[in-house]
C-alpha cells in the first residue's frame, strides 16, 4: 500500500495523531494511485492491451510467450524477464498456480520482490540534511527537485535549493522558478561558475539561516562523459568535505521511457556518486518504466519515488506492488 | 562487459570459414542471439519478430562465403536487411520554393528540443540560410529564456512573447516576424508534451493549421525504449511528422528506438545529434545506425574520426613512409598526438570490428602513454630520426630528461623496433599481421 510521506522522509514526524477514522485514510491511500490512472487518457487505455483479460487461459508455451512479450515490453530487459518467468514457471510447476487471480499474485510478488524492501526512505534526519540529484540530459531533475521541495515544505522542513547546473543555458532560471513555485530561497552563482562553489555557499547559507534541507540540482549528463562524471564526483566530495556523511541521498532521475541504456546509466553513476535510490520520472506516459525492474534486480538499487506529471504535486512515494501491477495490467 | 553479437556468433556457429551453406540448425540458433541482440538494444518486440522472420528465411540454405565464418555470413545478411528497413541514402529537409520554409520541432519532454533547434539553426548557417527561432514552449519554466541564449549563441534571432499563453498566436506572428525580415528559415521550438496529453496534442494541430510547417520533425532520445513505437505513431497520427532527429548519440545507448520508429511509421531519420557543443550535429547515416545497433563496431565511424583529426598531408606522407619502411619516432609521436586527439584509445579499439576479444579488453592506459610521449620528447629530433643511434649514454640522458627509468626507455625502443618491422611486412604487401598484444600494452 502506498505510504505517506512522513513514512518515507526520515526525519519528519508523523502528523499529531488526527482522529482521522481508518477508513478515510485508507480511502486517501488508493485515491493516490486511481488519481495517478485517472490521469491517463483514453488513448493510452485503448493502446495498452488488456492483458490481465487476454493472458491468462491455460497454462502452456503461449502463456509464457506472452508474459515474456509483456515483461520485454515493458523495457524489463531479457535478463529480469527471463528471471521472471523461470520464477513463475517454478511456482507453476509447485502447483501453485491453478487459475487467472493466482496467476496474478505470484507474478505480482515475483516483481515485487526484486526491489529491495528495506531502503525507500530519504534521509533528511541531519542538520542540514543534503540531498543530491543527479542523472543523463532530460530525464527530470530539476522538476524533482521542485516537487520534492514542495513535499518536505508540506511535511514541515525548511529547504534551500542549490542551482549547481551553472552549465545549460537558463538552467538558473528554470530552477529559480521552481523556487518561486514552492516558496524555497534559491542559492546561486552566475552562469559558468563552479559548481562545487555554488553548493558548498548552500551548505553555508542553509547552516547560518538554520535550514533543514540543501536539494542540489546538477546538470544533465551523459554517464559517459568523462570529464562530466569526474565534476560531479567534485561535487560530491565537496559536500562530504564539509558536512562528514553526506550527502545523504543521491538521487538518479531515469525516465520511465528509458530502455536498456538505462542499466547501464544507474551502474556508471552509482559508481562515480554512491547513488542511493532511483527516481523513475514521467511515468505518466504510455511507458511502463521496467528498467527500473532491470535496475533494482542488477544493481539492487532501490525506486525512491515516480514522477507522474509537470507539476508540483505530481510525485509519489514508490510502490512495488502498485508499480507490478500497472506493468501487466491496463 | 557483454561480448559483441559477433563473438556470440562465432561461440555458437563455430570459427571455420567457407563451411557450405548454413543449416537450419544454424540458422535458428543465429536467429536467437540476433533476436537477443535486438532486445537488449531497444528494438520493440513487434519488430523484432517480424526483421528476424525475414532475414531467417534468407539466411536458411544461404551459401557461406569462402572467406567468412558462418557468423560473419549472418550478420553480413542481418547487416544488409537492416540498412535495407534503416533505408540506405541520408535523407534531406524539404525546403519550400518560397522562403521562409516553417520547421516545426515535435517530441516527448526531456528529448532534447529546445537545444536541437539551435543546432539546426547553426547547421543551416553554415550552410548559407539565415534562419529564425520561435519560442512556443510557454510551459516550462525559464524554456524561452533558454532558447534565447542558445539564438545569442549562434547569432541568430528569437521570436517571442513574452508574458503570452498562446503558443498557437506566438507561431503564426514568429513565421510573419521572420518573413518580413526576409529570413528564410524558421524553426518552432514547442512545449515538449505526452503523445497521449490530448489538450497539448491539440494545441501542437493548431499550431500546424496556422503555419503549415513544411517539415515537421520529431525529436526522438536515442535511449528511448520499447515504448517509442506508441510515441512515434502517436505523433503520427496526430500532426503527421515528416522525419525524425535523433538526439543523445553521443551516449552508449544502441538506439533500437531508431529502428522500430522507421518500421512502424516509415519516416525517415535525418539528423543525428551527437554532443553537448552546437556543433554536434550531423546528417544521419543509417548504415551506420545499423551497425551500432548491431554492436558491431561501426568501423565508418572510426574511420570518419581518424579522418577529421588526421591532417590529410600528414597521413600521405605517413602511409608513404610505411611504404619505404622509413618510420620514424617523430612520426610516431605525431600518430599518436592524433590518435588521442580522438578519444581515449581503448574506446577506438572497440569500434573496430574483428579486433581480438584479449586485445579489445587490454587495459590501455592513458597514463602510460604520457609516460611514452615524454620518453620520445626527450630525444633530440634526430635520435627521433635515427633510432639506431640511441646507444647507452643517450638512453640514459632521455631516461633522465623524462623521468623514467632507463630500462622503460630501453623497453620501449625495442617494441618500436618490433612495431617497425611489422611495418614492412605490412608495407610488403601481406596481411596485417597479428598484433601481439603486449605490444599494445605499454603506450604501443
Ligand atoms: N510528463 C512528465 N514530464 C516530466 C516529468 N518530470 C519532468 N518532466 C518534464 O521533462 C522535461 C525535462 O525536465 P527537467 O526537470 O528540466 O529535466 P532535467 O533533468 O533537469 O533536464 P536538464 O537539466 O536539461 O538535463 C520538462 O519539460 C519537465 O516538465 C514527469 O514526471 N512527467
Ligand atoms: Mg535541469
Amino acid at each position: 500500500m502506498t505510504r505517506n510521506w512522513h513514512e518515507v522522509f526520515k526525519g519528519v514526524a508523523p502528523p499529531e495523531a488526527e482522529a482521522a477514522p481508518a477508513e478515510e485514510i485508507e480511502e486517501k491511500k488508493r485515491g493516490w494511485f486511481r488519481r495517478f490512472k485517472v490521469s491517463l487518457s483514453k488513448s493510452r487505455e485503448a493502446m495498452t492491451q488488456r492483458l490481465s483479460t487476454i493472458m491468462f487461459d491455460k497454462l502452456d508455451a503461449d502463456l509464457w510467450e506472452k508474459l515474456e512479450e509483456t515483461l520485454i515490453f515493458a523495457d524489463c530487459g531479457v535478463a529480469s524477464t527471463v528471471e521472471i518467468v523461470e520464477r513463475m514457471e517454478q511456482a507453476a510447476n509447485e502447483g501453485e498456480i491453478s487459475d487467472q487471480q493466482q496467476f496474478f499474485s505470484q507474478l505480482e510478488k515475483a516483481i515485487v520482490d526484486i526491489f529491495p524492501a528495506d531502503s525507500y526512505q530519504i534521509d533528511v534526519s541531519h542538520q542540514p540534511s543534503v540531498i543530491l540529484v543527479v542523472g543523463v540530459n532530460g530525464t527530470g531533475k530539476t522538476t524533482t527537485v521542485g516537487k520534492i521541495a514542495y513535499h518536505l515544505k508540506k511535511e514541515g522542513k525548511s529547504v534551500v535549493l542549490a542551482a549547481a547546473d551553472t552549465f545549460r543555458a537558463a538552467a538558473i532560471e528554470q530552477l529559480s522558478e521552481w523556487g518561486k513555485r514552492v516558496d524555497c530561497p534559491v542559492v546561486r552563482q552566475e552562469h559558468g561558475s563552479d559548481p562545487g562553489a555554488v553548493v558548498f555557499d548552500a551548505i553555508a547559507a542553509a547552516r547560518s539561516r538554520g535550514i533543514d534541507v540543501v536539494i542540489v540540482d546538477t546538470a544533465g549528463r551523459l554517464h559517459t562523459q568523462v570529464p562530466l562524471m569526474e565534476e560531479l564526483k567534485k561535487i560530491h566530495r565537496v559536500v562530504g568535505k564539509q558536512i562528514p556523511g553526506g550527502p545523504h541521498e543521491v538521487l538518479l532521475t531515469v525516465d520511465a521511457t528509458t530502455g536498456q541504456n538505462g542499466l547501464i546509466q544507474a551502474r556508471l553513476f552509482g559508481e562515480a556518486v554512491d547513488v542511493s535510490g532511483v527516481v523513475l520520472t514521467k511515468l505518466d506516459g504510455t511507458a511502463k518504466g521496467g528498467i527500473a525492474v532491470a535496475i533494482a534486480h542488477e544493481l539492487n538499487l532501490p525506486i525512491k519515488l515516480v514522477g507522474v506529471g509537470e507539476q508540483t504535486e505530481d510525485l509519489r512515494p514508490f510502490d512495488p506492488g502498485d508499480f507490478a501491477k500497472a506493468l501487466f495490467e491496463a | 562487459m557483454f561480448d559483441t553479437l559477433s563473438d556470440k556468433l562465432q561461440n555458437v556457429l563455430g570459427s571455420l570459414k567457407g563451411q557450405g551453406r548454413l543449416s537450419e540448425d544454424d540458422v535458428n540458433k543465429a536467429m536467437r542471439e540476433i533476436r537477443l541482440a535486438l532486445l537488449e538494444a531497444d528494438v520493440n518486440f513487434k519488430v523484432v519478430k517480424q526483421f528476424v522472420a525475414a532475414v531467417k528465411e534468407r539466411a536458411l540454405g544461404e551459401e557461406v562465403l569462402e572467406s567468412l565464418t558462418p557468423g560473419q555470413q549472418v550478420i553480413k545478411i542481418v547487416h544488409e536487411e537492416l540498412v535495407k528497413l534503416m533505408g540506405s541514402a541520408s535523407a534531406k529537409l524539404t525546403m519550400s520554393p518560397k522562403p521562409p520554409t516553417v520547421v516545426l520541432m515535435v517530441g516527448l519532454q526531456g528529448s532534447g528540443k529546445t537545444t536541437t533547434v539551435a543546432k539546426l539553426a547553426k547547421h543551416l548557417v553554415k550552410q548559407g540560410k539565415r534562419p529564425e527561432l520561435v519560442a512556443c514552449d510557454i510551459y516550462r519554466p525559464a524554456a524561452i529564456d533558454q532558447l534565447k541564449v542558445l539564438g545569442e549563441q549562434v547569432g541568430v534571432p528569437v521570436f517571442s512573447i513574452d508574458g503570452s499563453n498562446d503558443a498557437v498566436e506566438i507561431a503564426r506572428k514568429g513565421v510573419e516576424d521572420a518573413a518580413a525580415a526576409g529570413r528564410d528559415v524558421v524553426i518552432i521550438d514547442t512545449a515538449g508534451r505526452l503523445h497521449i496529453d490530448e489538450k497539448l496534442m491539440e494545441e501542437l494541430v493548431d499550431i500546424r493549421k496556422q503555419v503549415r510547417p513544411h517539415d515537421i520533425l520529431l525529436v526522438l532520445d536515442s535511449m528511448t525504449g520499447q515504448d517509442a513505437v506508441n510515441v512515434a505513431e502517436q505523433f503520427q497520427q496526430q500532426v503527421n511528422f515528416d522525419g525524425v532527429i535523433l538526439t543523445k548519440l553521443d551516449g552508449d545507448a544502441r538506439g533500437g528506438a531508431a529502428l522500430s520508429v522507421r518500421a512502424v511509421t516509415g519516416k525517415p531519420i535525418i539528423f543525428a545529434s551527437t554532443g553537448e557543443k552546437l556543433n554536434a550535429f550531423d546528417a544521419f547515416h543509417p548504415d551506420r545506425m545499423a551497425s551500432r545497433i548491431l554492436g558491431m563496431g561501426d568501423v565508418l565511424t572510426l574511420i570518419e574520426k581518424a579522418q577529421q583529426n588526421i591532417d590529410e598531408k600528414k597521413a600521405l606522407e605517413l602511409e608513404e613512409k610505411i611504404r619505404k619502411a622509413q618510420f620514424t619516432f617523430e612520426d610516431f609521436l605525431d600518430q599518436m598526438q592524433s590518435m588521442r586527439k580522438m578519444g581515449p584509445l581503448a574506446g577506438m579499439l572497440a569500434m573496430i570490428p574483428g579486433i581480438p576479444k584479449q586485445l579489445r579488453q587490454a587495459q590501455i592506459d592513458e597514463r602510460e602513454l604520457d609516460r611514452v610521449e615524454a620518453i620520445i620528447r626527450s630525444m633530440t629530433p634526430e635520435e627521433r630520426r635515427s633510432p639506431e643511434i640511441l646507444n647507452g649514454s643517450r638512453r640514459k640522458r632521455i631516461a633522465t630528461g623524462s623521468g623514467a627509468s632507463v630500462q622503460a626507455v630501453n623497453q620501449l625502443i625495442s617494441k618500436f623496433k618490433q612495431m617497425q618491422k611489422l611495418m614492412k611486412q605490412f608495407a610488403g604487401g601481406k596481411k596485417m599481421p597479428n598484433i601481439p598484444p603486449e605490444l599494445l600494452r605499454g603506450g604501443f
